[in-house]
């Protein structure tokens, strides 16, 4: 227990470390800094944010180039990108029937290349990222979007076709980053997939690719058209990839051989001694919208049903008995998962809400209730009630329908013995469990019969997060959205779960302007989800949790972009 | 000979071709997605997937693209790698340096300490120098290299802090200074492997001596009172080389494939480096062209073993 105190002593240095660092890079001058070593597991591929595979890419282009605006840690944007100011309603940036976002743009930003920015680069990376055959993986941004374009030189207006009360959603934050015009104007459409500006894209940002490594390694020097003359600390950056996470950890604790090494997923009881004991670096995490959960199927998986199998509109034998799906939640033990293999707060922490972020929508409602508090005897009370009978093996059963479970996650060691945590506390009240683990490859897949998406299984587990907005995130539970053979299982209700009260809740969500109300809708919605029983939410995850060098200031990770958001403002 | 040469060769054509589908068919069967990156990124909706998937042509059935992929690799285009959109052979262009430094170099250290040691185990058979040598030539054959790895990492890397344990490829050779930093980072991948190397060579060498030693053609040496070393060296040492040579010339296709393991731990951006992490991220164009290069190597070498043997060994002629 001293352990955990002592660490959560050691996290929360620093935001109190990086807040003087404002001040600190206010006087700092441009280049004073010598070279910034960043340590990332996976290497970067690609450096064009549209066409990335993975966070790694991701974070490696974004200190090349930069979106309109970032995300803070309430979800809500800061100006510390392309935009001169963050459109709102209040200001008339936003159209009273927020469908028309007005961005006032920067000006005499330039392009690393001396090149003037301007509006017309907006709309041109509006056009590559929303062609199809671009295939950009940040496509999803472009949903709903109309049009963008540039009423000046230094405006650009972002129409959606609908009134969008995520009107955020194109520009801004990780996926927003906006690309050179002049440099794309031969990377569109199906020449998107071959296109050289992907190794070396022209940014904004503060700073260039000096040379790329596919798979390897980026380094970039400062770039001297930066727009704040005092930006940025550092004169290069080595943006190494590859390794493993236990050795980049001991790379930053150990040997201070890194200033910065992502997303640390150790085992965390090799992760916490290292960590309190470290003279070079301290960990740094935060919270956000990453919830493991357990999903529990309404429809029946059973492969006697043929092409029917686990289609919408079947029921499933025992789930559809909202007595089963209570004990099960019941005996569903969070505490000791989140203590024994999340650190307890490490890398991540016991929730039962499905929305955890941004903090005004994570409702507090759920804490009182009876599901949500592991206890065997009323899991076992309840199933008894309901008239589920133990058998001389221990399972319970109705009539011919016995509670067999069948529980499906990716390969993965904490996923393993999460599920074997599960499966001793349910056998324990009458359930039988069988464990079944698929390689994420082929998990996170629509195609695979053993994929998240058929869900042929009665229940499965995995880890989602949504955006700052959670609309798009609770669609994925609407009777439209749910997934079978009609949409190639596409559709991201894969439950098969219908139920017209959260229908009706998330037609609001999706229409309702006043942020207060659109927060109520959000606990609203998260209290069905979770009262039904539709989901187990377990851990609530950590965004980032990530190794900083001890002389590294205003490193300030928000759980809504990307973690070298403002990596402008670092320093030593 | 001539004639053998170009008879091996064309009968490899059909060998590679057969190779090639092989290793395309496993590719298409196996359950890797280039798109499994993406995960359970809710960010990333299904129609974006297919979208990806359309554009980098995995649409199509997977012999017409076997047929394309061969074509295309006839006309020394090796295509485009699915995760960076830069050319295949631009990436293997990066890396092969960094293999040959690192792996490359272990085979020499390898050549350049396992005969010795070999050669003196075999001729002070049970001394304590041959027990030593038995010893830790067992050691180098048995222990993983992820271990050695790990062990040289924690202890020179971590506790004493001699060497650094990320490896950088960015650094370039132009002074003393840089020299030093390059043997530096490269000598613990170079141990883990040479440690191996040392090991099997040794073993080799040890083993064909003491084959060669009672020999007859060894005693009449002796019996014309040539000098100890002299047998040894001459006569002894050249017969026991001879399959030596063809363990490291079947051993060269191995250099260039890189060390998986070991390159990984390391972190040394080399070929196999490049080959774990495509297979990794479903680039099959990548892994297809880095396995097939393999083949033509291990077929080349193959015949370049058989053709040194007949130089070596005056009694075996091919026609």
């Amino acid at each position: 227990m001293t352990a955990v105190l002592a660490l959560a002593a050691c996290t929360q240095q620093t935001p109190a470390g990086a807040s003087p660092s404002a001040a600190a890079s206010a006087a700092a001058k441009r280049g004073a800094g010598g070279d910034l070593k960043i340590l990332y597991w996976q290497a970067p591929t690609i450096l064009n944010r549209h066409q990335a595979t993975g966070t790694k890419d991701a974070d490696a282009s974004r200190l090349i180039t930069e979106p309109l605006a970032s995300f803070g840690k309430d979800g809500l944007p800061v100006a510390n990108g392309l935009a001169a100011e963050i459109p709102t309603a209040a200001n008339g940036g936003v159209s009273a029937d927020f469908t028309t976002v007005t961005w006032k743009l920067r000006t005499g930003v330039k392009w690393s290349d001396g090149t003037p920015f301007t509006a017309d680069d907006v709309v041109a990376t509006f056009t590559y990222q929303c062609d199809e055959k671009s295939a950009a993986s940040t496509i999803d941004r472009c949903e709903g979007v109309k049009s963008v374009t540039a009423k000046d030189a230094n405006t650009a207006v972002v129409t959606y076709k609908e009134p969008q009360p995520f009107y955020y959603q194109w520009g801004v934050g990780d996926a927003g980053t906006i690309l050179q015009k002049a440099q794309y104007a031969n990377c569109l459409g199906a020449k998107a997939k071959d296109c050289a500006a992907d190794q070396k894209p022209i940014g904004t940002g503060p700073y260039k690719v000096r040379e790329f490594k596919a798979g390897d390694v980026v380094t970039y020097d400062l770039n001297e058209n930066f727009r704040d003359p005092n930006k940025p600390f550092f004169k290069s950056v080595t943006f190494k990839g590859g390794g493993d996470a236990t050795s980049a950890a001991r790379a930053a604790f150990q040997t201070g051989d890194v200033d910065y090494a992502w997303n640390l997923q150790v085992e965390a009881t090799v992760l916490k001694p290292m960590a309190q004991q470290s003279s070079t670096a301290t960990l740094t995490t935060v919270y956000g919208s990453s919830v493991e959960r357990i999903l529990i199927n309404f429809s029946n998986p059973d492969p006697a049903l043929g092409d029917n199998r686990g289609e919408p509109g079947t029921k499933h034998p025992f789930f559809s008995d909202k007595a089963v799906r209570r004990a099960l939640a019941m005996a569903t033990d969070r505490n000791s998962v989140a203590e024994q293999l999340y650190g307890g707060g490490l890398s991540g922490k016991a929730s039962c809400n499905i929305l955890t972020a941004p903090e005004p929508m994570n409702s507090k409602n759920t804490d009182g209730l009876d599901i949500c508090k592991f206890d065997l005897n009323a899991a076992n009370a309840e199933l008894d009630k309901a008239g589920w009978v133990k058998g001389s093996d221990g399972v319970r059963a109705k009539g011919p329908v016995k509670l067999k479970i069948l529980y499906q996650t990716t390969v993965n060691p904490v996923r393993q013995k999460t599920q074997d945590i599960m499966k001793a506390n349910w056998e324990k009240v009458g359930f039988q469990v069988e464990l079944k683990s698929v390689p994420a490859g082929t998990f996170f897949t629509n195609t695979s019969p053993d994929g998240a998406n058929h869900f042929w299984s009665d229940v499965e587990m995995f880890t989602n997060s949504g955006d700052p907005d959670p609309t798009s995130y609770f669609v994925g539970w609407t009777t439209k959205q749910m997934t079978g053979k009609a949409n190639n299982w596409q559709f991201g209700n894969y439950h098969r779960y219908s139920n017209p009260d959260l229908d009706a809740v998330v037609d609001s969500l999706r229409k309702e302007t006043d942020q207060k109300k659109r927060n109520d809708l959000a606990i609203k919605a998260n209290d069905i989800l979770v009262s039904d029983v539709v989901v187990i939410p377990l851990i609530n995850r950590t965004f980032a949790t990530s190794g900083v060098s001890k002389s590294l200031k205003g490193v300030d990770p928000t759980p809504w972009d990307s973690e070298m958001w403002n990596i402008a403002d670092w320093t030593k | 000979m001539g004639r053998y040469v170009v008879r091996r060769l064309l009968v490899s054509i059909p060998t590679l071709i057969v190779i090639s589908f092989v290793i395309y068919a496993i590719l298409a069967l196996a359950p890797i997605d280039p798109l499994s990156q993406f995960g359970a990124d809710p960010r990333i909706p299904p129609e974006a997937r297919e979208n990806i998937r359309r554009a980098l042509g995995l649409d199509q059935p997977w012999p017409i693209r076997y047929v394309k992929w061969m074509t295309a690799m006839f006309t020394g285009n090796f295509g485009v790698s699915f995760m960076s959109h830069s050319p295949v052979s631009e990436l293997i262009k990066q890396r092969l340096p960094n293999t040959l430094a690192v792996v490359g170099v272990a085979e020499l250290v390898g050549i350049a300490i396992g005969i010795p040691i070999g050669m003196i185990s075999a001729i002070k058979r049970y001394s304590i120098f041959d027990h030593v040598g038995t010893t830790f030539a067992f050691m180098g054959f048995s222990v993983p290299t992820f271990f050695t790895g790990l062990l040289l990492i924690i202890l020179f890397g971590i506790k004493l802090r001699w060497f650094p344990f990320i490896y950088d490829s960015t650094l370039q050779i132009h002074d003393l200074n840089s020299l030093t930093q390059q043997i530096r980072q490269s000598i613990m991948p170079i141990t883990v492997l040479g440690l191996f190397n040392v090991a099997t060579i040794a073993r080799y060498v040890r083993a064909e001596m003491l084959e060669h030693l009672p020999l007859d053609y060894v005693r009449t040496a002796r019996g014309k009172g040539l000098r100890e070393r002299f047998v040894v060296l001459r006569h002894v040492l050249r017969n026991s080389l001879i399959p030596v040579v063809t363990l490291v010339a079947l051993g060269i296709p191995a250099v260039f494939a890189g060390a998986i393991v070991t390159e990984q731990v390391f972190r040394v951006p080399g070929i196999g480096d490049l080959l774990v992490n495509s297979i990794g991220t479903g680039d099959i164009p990548v892994v297809a062209t880095v396995v097939f290069i393999f083949a033509v190597l291990v077929v080349l070498f193959n015949l370049v073993a058989d053709l040194l043997y007949a130089v070596l060994d005056p009694r075996i002629r091919y026609t």
